[in-house]
């Protein structure tokens, strides 16, 4: 007992050491703007446009379940009009970035830690060392600046989508007009309701990116390292991203 | 030259490298032989830099590898071209950025790049395939890329790790080939890590076994083929134990 505690001691500060080490030589590779400068654009298009169907079908859905489960609270005891300002709220504060966010930590951290992984194990990483790469500036620094700039990209066109659902269904489905939507959807808003769950999104998208870059280039053995690391990728992504959500309200919010 | 200085690593408790000395003297390709798992290829990972030593060093050119810093091992990995054992090709690029990624890292201009590219392909008889990828690529094939990826980059030293690994006999005869004309056209230094003893027969100057950790012997392809050395004389015979 003693000892498998002392064990996971060890093996805890080691994965911070690793992560240090990590994170100093990600610093280091930030000067070699010729190799990740031409690399990130591709990834801006990878992360962006292959999430984004992913992300609206998740928000299109999202905003027509809000709709209709405000209208069955607020039914006889408060003004349907507040439908728009639930619809809006939760998907700008809440919903839109941390569905998005999770979705994306399935879709963007596991095809990452895969990618790498698969390049790990086939030696494509000591390759590129060999030909005079840093493969922190080669593979890592693309993926996470794509993933922190596409990610409040998509998760606002996400928010949006998933506000007109949600006026959608109100119109369709529910006694509501789009005048009563929108005098509900303005009526508590507050700049800060957009910019935090943008700033959010930003913080998700670096550390989904991250994780999946950690875990893909800490990969070991063959296929069954590979798959090892794609699950451990969304795991610890979407347990971060829960405690970064926390974070930030508990930060920002109060 | 490279010299392996009582180069000592493990992994966990596993000492793989116990004290390896060689030196490969320059314009010389020398053949390391050895059981699988007994250490060839990470001792020829440490010439790059790709792994770092318990103890002992690697020596290139009077530079301890483990020593040098990010700039100068930089530097450094620029006169060495190393073909993996499986290639190691980038699946998502052709065989022409395949080719010409290390060429990139260099002060040449697209033309220079696009005529190194084809000179490499050409030495590897590869000449029409620029547009390929390497999931359309034989196993054989593969090999000669990562050839050509290395002798694209006209380096001082080029290291092989298992080039004949996996192929059918007249594959890897072309291979051997390849590597001795490689060696003629662009007077390399070679290391060449493989268990083929055709192979090394063929492209070895000298063949040195690592047997334990360390070199258990080293000589010319003559002196190995009449060793007395009972380990050495069963490898290189193929006799079960």
């Amino acid at each position: 007992m003693i000892e498998r505690l002392g064990r996971r001691t060890v093996d805890a500060i080691k994965a911070v050491g690793r992560f240090g080490h990590f994170m100093g030589d990600l610093a280091r590779a930030v000067p070699d703007v010729d190799v990740w400068g031409r690399l990130t654009l591709v990834q801006l298009r990878r992360v962006g446009v292959d999430s984004l169907p992913v992300a609206l079908f998740i928000a299109a859905f999202t905003g027509v379940v809000l709709a209709l489960q405000a209208s069955y609270t607020f039914r006889n005891t408060v003004p349907l009009y507040f439908v728009g300002t639930l619809v809006g709220k939760t998907m700008m504060l809440e919903l839109g970035p941390v569905l998005a966010g999770l979705a994306l930590a399935g879709r963007v951290g596991a095809s990452m830690a895969a990618e790498l992984g698969t390049m790990k194990v086939t030696e494509q990483v000591d390759a590129l060392e060999t030909l005079a790469y840093d493969p922190q500036s080669f593979l890592v620094i693309p993926r996470v600046l794509a993933g922190t700039t596409m990610f409040p990209i998509i998760v606002a066109l996400a928010i949006v989508t998933g506000i007109i659902t949600g006026w959608i269904a109100s119109l369709a489905l529910l006694d509501l007009t789009t005048p009563e939507f929108i005098k509900g959807l303005k009526l508590f808003y507050r700049f800060k309701d957009t910019w935090f769950g943008l700033f959010k999104s930003a913080t998700f998208g670096f550390t989904i990116t991250l994780v999946g870059c950690i875990v893909g280039l800490g990969t070991r053995g063959g296929a069954e390292g590979v798959g090892l690391s794609t699950t451990r990728a969304v795991v610890y992504s979407a347990v971060l991203l829960l405690v970064l959500d926390a974070f930030w309200a508990l930060v920002l919010l109060r | 030259m490279i010299q392996f200085q009582d180069l000592h690593k493990s992994f966990g408790a596993k000492p793989v490298l116990a004290g390896f000395t060689l030196t490969v003297p320059d314009q010389e390709t020398v053949v390391i032989i050895g059981y699988s798992g007994t250490g060839k290829s990470v001792a020829l990972k440490h010439v790059v830099g790709l792994l770092q030593p318990d103890a002992g060093d690697v020596i290139v050119d009077g530079r301890a590898v483990s020593t040098l810093e990010r700039e100068a091992l930089m530097a450094l990995r620029r006169d060495i071209g190393f073909v993996f054992q499986f290639a190691a090709l980038f699946d998502s690029l052709t065989v022409f950025d395949n080719v010409a990624l290390g060429l990139r890292r260099r002060d040449l201009s697209d033309d220079d790049i696009a005529e190194r590219v084809r000179e490499a392909l050409a030495v590897v008889d590869l000449t029409g395939a620029e547009d390929k990828y390497p999931a359309e690529l034989s196993g054989g094939m593969r090999k000669r890329v990562g050839i050509a990826r290395a002798i694209a980059l006209r380096p001082r030293y080029l290291l092989y790790d298992e080039p004949t690994t996996g192929l059918d006999p007249v594959t890897s005869a072309v291979i051997d080939q390849l590597m001795v004309r490689t060696r003629e056209h662009l007077g390399v230094t070679g290391i060449v890590v493989t268990h083929d003893m055709r192979s090394a027969y063929t492209v070895g100057d000298r063949i040195a076994m690592l047997y334990e950790g360390k070199v258990r012997q080293v000589g010319t392809v003559a002196q190995i083929q009449q060793t007395e050395d009972p380990v050495v004389r069963q490898f290189i015979e193929g006799r079960p134990a």
